[in-house]
């Protein structure tokens, strides 16, 4: 497998840490210090489903691919306001592709995740030509009176379209059951048969712990992935990390090794989209073309769950 | 001062960016040598990675100075032995 298009879209609306200071009783030096955010794209004018269709128009058009050349949809979302029908149903019709698709929900780790599964389906003889769409909108589930998680996420899409390739060379999927740490719960609607109605909550973290479990769990399935391909750091030219929060890529950074140059960011404009942030940060890297033919690539996501991914490519165009 | 506190004592002056001179045991981690919460976890996980340690989030919470950290230090390394 390897991809031939990638595409990103972000909302129009920039929201600096400054701006934030008007209603959140935080700072720039507090945010910038402990995330490394300084802005983040809100949606506000248009919706989610506007910068899924965009991202994904932008991967298909990037890939030299007709709409229906297409053969399968794969989506990457956490949460939306419609629980069905799901994302990819929904953005079918306007990004003009007839195949069927599927959404998945791996929390952040969606696109490492995502990819398994069209290596897997482009292997078994099942597509052909796959796009991937990760969008997600964060921003909707947080609680903005509170400081703790409302200044880390952005809103975003990114999208990459796959076809038959050498590039994908390995995949390590991670799961480590702690609903605790980090989730989002949902309101559901009352029967007259339960009387334990649960309300819905904003986003709950334990970010300490996130913290920790991420670096320590994204560094073993970085390590596993070099190991049981028998490289070592040096070999690689790009780690691309979820961007979740600068500290935390660091971390990760400090175990695996290399240098910061290998490891490119883009949380400082962006803020944590989610599942999002991997396809966003490899569309920016194609397009000012950093990436080369040949360049050995570790992308590494965690999330909710706990869940964690790592996969290595070694690129073809 | 034992071999395992000027080890911790080190590892705290290199990841706090201070002279070891300043990492003495009355010293409040937060208050006085300015760490914030990431700060202490990303601390906790080096002493961890370098003296081969798992420490529990209920005693982690406790330690508020260098002394208590040594304290935690030792009380791991004993179990490991």
């Amino acid at each position: 497998m390897k991809i031939i298009g990638t595409g990103s879209a972000l909302p129009a609306l920039t929201v600096t840490n400054e701006d934030l200071t008007a209603f959140l009783d935080t700072s720039d030096e507090w945010i910038t210090t402990r995330t490394g955010i300084q802005a983040r794209h809100l949606l506000s004018t248009e919706d989610l489903y506007d910068i899924a269709v965009d991202a994904a128009n932008k991967a298909i058009k990037a890939s030299g691919l007709r709409p229906d050349q297409i053969d399968f949809l794969l989506v990457s979302n956490v949460a939306n306001r419609h629980v069905t029908p799901g994302l990819s149903c929904i953005i079918q019709k306007r990004i003009g592709v007839t195949c069927a698709g599927l959404d998945i929900n791996v929390a952040c780790a969606g696109f490492v995740n995502a990819l398994m599964l069209a290596d897997g389906m482009i292997k078994a003889g099942h597509a052909k030509n796959i796009l991937i769409v990760c969008a997600e909108e964060p921003t909707k589930y947080c609680n903005w009176k509170e400081r703790d998680c409302s200044v880390l996420f952005g809103d975003g899409a990114g999208a990459v379209v796959l076809t038959e390739g050498n590039a994908f060379k390995d995949v390590k999927l991670t799961m480590i059951s702690d609903r605790d740490v980090l989730y989002y719960e949902r309101g559901m609607e009352p029967t007259p048969f339960e009387d334990k109605y649960i309300i819905g909550q904003p986003l709950v973290m334990k970010g300490k712990e996130l913290f920790k479990t991420a670096v320590i769990e994204s560094a073993k399935d970085i390590k596993n992935v070099l190991d049981y391909n028998h490289l070592t750091h040096e070999d690689i030219d790009w780690f691309l990390l979820h961007q979740a929060n600068k500290r935390i890529i660091e971390g990760i950074r400090n175990i695996v090794g290399g240098s910061c140059a290998k490891y490119p960011t883009i949380i400082e404009k962006y803020g944590n989209t989610s599942s999002a942030s991997i396809p966003i940060l490899l569309d920016e890297m194609i397009a000012d073309n950093k990436i080369k033919a040949g360049d050995k690539i570790v992308m590494s996501a965690f999330g909710a769950g706990f869940v964690s991914a790592a996969c290595l490519w070694e690129w073809e165009f | 001062m034992s071999r395992i506190q000027d080890k911790a004592r080190a590892l705290i002056a290199s990841k706090m960016k201070l002279d070891e001179s300043e990492i003495t045991p009355e010293k409040n981690i937060f208050n006085d040598l300015g760490a914030d919460s990431l700060d202490f976890v990303e601390l906790s996980m080096l002493l961890e990675r370098e003296f081969n340690v798992k420490f529990t989030e209920d005693d982690t919470a406790k330690v508020k100075t260098i002394a208590d950290l040594y304290e935690l230090i030792e009380k791991y390394t004993k179990k490991t032995k």
